[in-house]
């Protein structure tokens, strides 16, 4: 293998950053009523209806929650051959006034969060907007910051994260695979991409 | 990700079944977006179309644009009523000046069959055909066939009755070969004087005799009989075409209990479809032109930015 | 030194003449623009062709020797349509094409409806490298309204008349000028197309027409044209040769004619005999867009049989010239024809003696003798004295077409990328080489 994988959050460690993440959330927040909660597809979909199943046990309130497909607001649309397969937006609640948290699994280069953001506008004005991530593992292209983050990852930019939901994948764990730069295999091989339908990896295209 | 096999949509004749559910999913997306308050989607900004239109068209070249604007493309309109066979401008020429403008794609709609697949040799762009003659209709066949799918969730398995001018219908060509490609079964409608010659060949059941066509059928797509037919020999009067072959709420104890009433428009009403059939409770005839901006979208974008690729 | 005796020999050559039933190697003898005498291989020929330069031997090893060719179909376009072909870019696409004798068609501007215009495309022809026939018009204008002055035509050279583009559409006036035309002794050459049935049809009416949803010509068009004709044909006892025949139902109709005795002959061009309607839906190429439209397998098959059992006479190629502006465009606005000459050879050879379906022997006699014997021309046979108009075929050259290689100032061809076999090599009109 050309490829060295770490293991970064099982599922115990997983439930843990996510529920801190949540109290993070209603700290900076004391009236969760005003909450609403967009979670980017796929997976930060799947994180934000856990954050507010989180957040209706903690505090007995029902948060509208929000899917968003950010593939009409790419700025790569036109460079690209193959046009993202788009998957529907719905936000069955009204912006305004609101204060709305922005959930994805893993913030890297920013545009994904650019493009949510340009199209939150164009649904309408919240009162605020907040970032929260599974994973913050850096390499920032855009002036973006998480506000509330479960866990840090140092990465080289051509390392992948990959994060695993229940949901989806069958299983929760966050792990760290390091290429060959950073590792000292030296090995010539390309890296085998593993398959995007799978997993969700922070590299390329969605960051 | 996913991709069309083709960087035109000319007809659906030879689209796969891939790509046309491609196309159909896609459209579902951007049904969702024309339902916002903002109707708009940043998508294809920077990307300029132009709406080529050799014939008189409203309620396409309306459909077109406002799909095109909605994905926040450039936009500019050429119509011209002159007729192509006056000699003007040649046509070769006039799309190689509008290309010379630095424009990505082309909404074409022509009277001669052929027109698209001939810009596709005169230029780069990524060509939709918006009706070519007596040929195909691909966005308008995809359009019924995607408001068809919401229904029934499916179109395989349907009986889905074509009934009109068979002969010289573009959007009749392209649905039968829609259809048939997504596994619908087919039956064409007509008076003996507009079916085409040898037209059992497309595989279709064909019919003459309305009350047989419409038994036990689910959907009923009733094409608007133009009245030069008439004047060219090819029907008596309008009158006894709606004795014939107008759809009237008589008529549609002969269809399956859920069924669908559509039609593209403009309608004749009274002549091939009654007032009250249009309005009725089973059409869909105004979902057919809000689902038509959708599909229109999603070719729009599945095609954008497929430039010099090797066909 | 140089021998006076003859000007030319063509040496060693396979020597095909189907009006003497001659088909042998021999060396061919030319002198004074006629052919002298034609003789198989001896110690005394040897011994004859020591006194020539080899300036005036053609050696003519493997290849076909025969008579040279003859089109009696042909537009020139001169005058009127210069940009798309002229009297001489004509006959010398017709050299190329192995052709020493062309007939034109009368559809130009002015029409060749008067004697002044019959001796304008002459002159004109006088230094061409083919000999040129003129078919006048039947009527005045091509309007099938009034008689053109066919005496006049007659007296000044035309060898038939013909309305070609157009059907005479009233009977009565294709009566008359069948009636009128016996006088003279010329065929009245039909384009058969009823124009009510055609009905602005732009391909054969077929599944493919429905396909397209390009407007369909039926067939019938063209076999009810045929039929009445036919039957105008046994009232009046007059001449009459269809053009271009496509259908099965005409080649049916002119079968049954000729075992009745009337006097009605036919032509085939080779697009109907290679082509089918199918070939139009792959890219809309209007240079495949021509009237008659090429028509189904059936018909297609039924106009082999026709030519193969006699009921048609000859091959004619229809060379119809139109320039790349007027073809480069939608298909159905395009004008209808395509240009011939120069590909007819190796059409027959690659589609019809090739698949055994004719001998070269038949093919050559369906282009010289046959034509010849319709409108009374001279040539199309290798006798002693006969002009010395001669072809030479590599029947087994192997070529692909090619657009930049026409003569002709069209190239309007479907055929251009065809891989054919069978090519002219060098053509002599007149004792002289006109093309090599």
């Amino acid at each position: 293998m050309a490829t060295k994988s770490e293991l970064i959050l099982d599922e115990k460690k997983m439930n843990r950053a996510i529920t801190r993440l949540t109290h993070e959330i209603l700290e900076q927040n004391t009236d969760p009523s005003s909450l609403g909660i967009i979670g980017i597809l796929t997976r930060g979909a799947h994180l934000a209806k856990r954050v507010a199943s989180l957040i209706g046990e903690l505090e007995g309130v029902k948060v509208p929650v929000g899917l968003m497909d950010i593939s009409l607001y790419r700025d790569d649309v036109h460079s690209k051959l193959d046009q993202p397969i788009v998957q529907q937006t719905n936000i069955m609640f009204e912006l305004a006034r609101r204060n709305v948290v922005l959930i994805d699994d893993v913030l890297f280069t920013g545009r994904t969060i650019r493009a949510a953001l340009s199209q939150i506008v164009d649904f309408g004005r919240p009162k605020t907007v907040q970032l929260a991530v599974l994973v913050d593992r850096g390499h920032r292209e855009l002036p973006i910051k998480a506000d509330f983050v479960g866990v840090n990852i140092p990465t080289a930019k051509s390392d992948e994260i990959i994060v695993h939901l229940s949901e989806v994948d069958g299983v929760d764990s966050v792990s760290h695979s390091k290429s060959d730069q950073s590792t000292s295999s030296g090995k010539a091989d390309k890296k085998v991409k593993p398959a995007k339908s799978k997993k969700s990896v922070s590299k390329g295209g969605k960051s | 990700m996913s991709r069309l096999s083709s960087r035109h949509l000319l007809g659906l004749e030879e689209t796969s079944q891939e790509d046309i559910q491609l196309i159909l999913n896609t459209a579902e997306t951007f049904r969702e977006v024309i339902d916002r308050t903002i109707k708009r989607v940043p998508t294809l900004r920077g990307i300029t179309v132009v709406n080529l239109f050799y014939e008189p068209s409203t309620r396409t070249r309306i459909s077109f644009e406002l799909a095109e604007k909605r994905l926040s493309a450039d936009i500019v309109n050429f119509s011209t009523s002159t007729s192509s066979v006056k000699k003007g401008e040649s046509l070769r020429d006039t799309v190689q000046n509008i290309e010379a403008m630095k424009i990505d794609m082309v909404v074409v709609r022509h009277g001669s069959a052929g027109a698209p697949y001939f810009l596709t040799q005169c230029m780069d762009a990524n060509i939709i055909n918006g009706g070519d003659g007596s040929h195909e209709h691909p966005t308008q066949a995809l359009l019924d066939m995607y408001t068809i799918r919401k229904k029934y969730k499916k179109l395989k398995g349907l009986r889905v009755v074509l009934v009109g001018d068979i002969k010289h219908s573009r959007v009749i060509r392209s649905n039968i070969w829609g259809l048939k490609t997504m596994g619908a079964s087919v039956a064409l409608c007509g008076p003996a004087t507009l079916l085409p010659y040898d037209v059992e060949k497309f595989g279709c059941d064909v019919y003459t005799d309305v009350d047989e066509a419409l038994d036990g059928a689910d959907v009923v797509n009733i094409m608007r009989i133009q009245l030069e037919r008439q004047q060219g020999g090819l029907f008596p009067s309008q009158r006894e075409y709606a004795n014939l072959f107008g759809i009237t709420k008589e008529r549609l104890k002969r269809l399956n209990r859920n069924y669908t009433i559509m039609h593209p428009g403009p309608m004749n009403r009274g002549v091939e479809i009654t007032s009250e059939v249009a309005d009725g409770k089973n059409s869909v005839i105004l979902d057919q032109v809000t689902n038509g901006q959708a599909v229109r979208m999603a070719v729009l974008y599945l095609l954008s930015g497929r430039k010099g690729e090797e066909e | 030194m140089a021998s006076k005796k003859y000007d030319l020999v063509i040496t060693n050559g396979r020597v095909i003449d189907p009006a003497l039933g001659f088909g042998k190697d021999a060396f061919v003898f030319i002198k004074d623009a006629r052919i002298k005498k034609i003789e198989v291989e001896s110690a005394s020929v040897r011994n004859e062709l020591k006194s020539f330069d080899d300036s005036q031997i053609i050696d003519a090893s493997g290849k076909l020797v025969v008579p040279g060719l003859i089109d009696i179909h042909v537009h020139l376009r001169e005058p009127g349509r210069e940009g798309a072909e002229t009297i001489d870019s004509g006959c010398r696409a017709a050299a190329a094409g192995g052709f020493t004798s062309v007939c034109c068609m009368p559809n130009t501007t002015p029409r060749i409806d008067n004697q002044e215009t019959v001796k304008f495309v002459q002159d004109r022809a006088k230094t061409a490298s083919a000999r040129v026939y003129v078919v006048g018009a039947i009527t005045k204008n091509i309007e099938g309204k009034q008689l053109a002055e066919i005496g006049d035509l007659v007296k000044m050279g035309a060898v038939a008349i013909t309305d070609d583009g157009h059907y005479v559409q009233d009977p009565n006036m294709m009566r008359r000028a069948l009636e009128y035309a016996r006088m003279f002794d010329i065929p009245v050459m039909q384009h058969a197309e009823d124009k009510y049935l055609c009905d602005g049809g732009i391909m054969n009416e077929s599944f493919q027409s429905t396909r397209l949803g390009l407007k369909g010509s039926p067939a019938a068009a063209e076999e009810i044209a045929v039929l009445r004709d036919i039957a105008l044909c046994r009232l009046t006892r007059s001449r009459l040769h269809i053009q271009h025949v496509s259908t099965k139902g005409a080649v049916d109709a002119i079968r049954q004619a000729k075992a009745e005795g009337l006097r009605v002959t036919a032509e085939v061009t080779p697009h109907h005999l290679v082509l089918t309607d199918d070939e139009i839906g792959k890219e809309f190429n209007t240079n495949l867009r021509v009237n008659p439209p090429i028509r189904s397998e059936a018909d297609r098959d039924a106009v082999v049989a026709g030519l193969v059992d006699g009921t048609i006479d000859c091959i004619a190629s229809d060379h119809a010239p139109h320039t790349d502006e007027d073809k480069d465009c939608e298909f159905d606005i395009a004008p209808p024809g395509m240009i011939g000459l120069e590909t007819t050879v190796g059409l027959m050879k690659t589609f019809l003696i090739d698949k055994g379906i004719m001998s070269w022997a038949d093919v050559i006699r369906k282009m010289t003798y046959d034509p010849a014997h319709i409108l009374g021309l001279p040539g199309g046979n290798l006798s002693e004295g006969a002009p010395a108009d001669i072809t030479i075929i590599d029947p087994d050259k192997r070529w692909t077409v090619n657009a930049s290689k026409f003569l002709s100032r069209s190239k309007n061809s479907p055929f251009i990328g065809y891989k054919l076999s069978g090519k002219v090599y060098k053509t002599i009109m007149n004792g002289k080489i006109v093309f090599e």
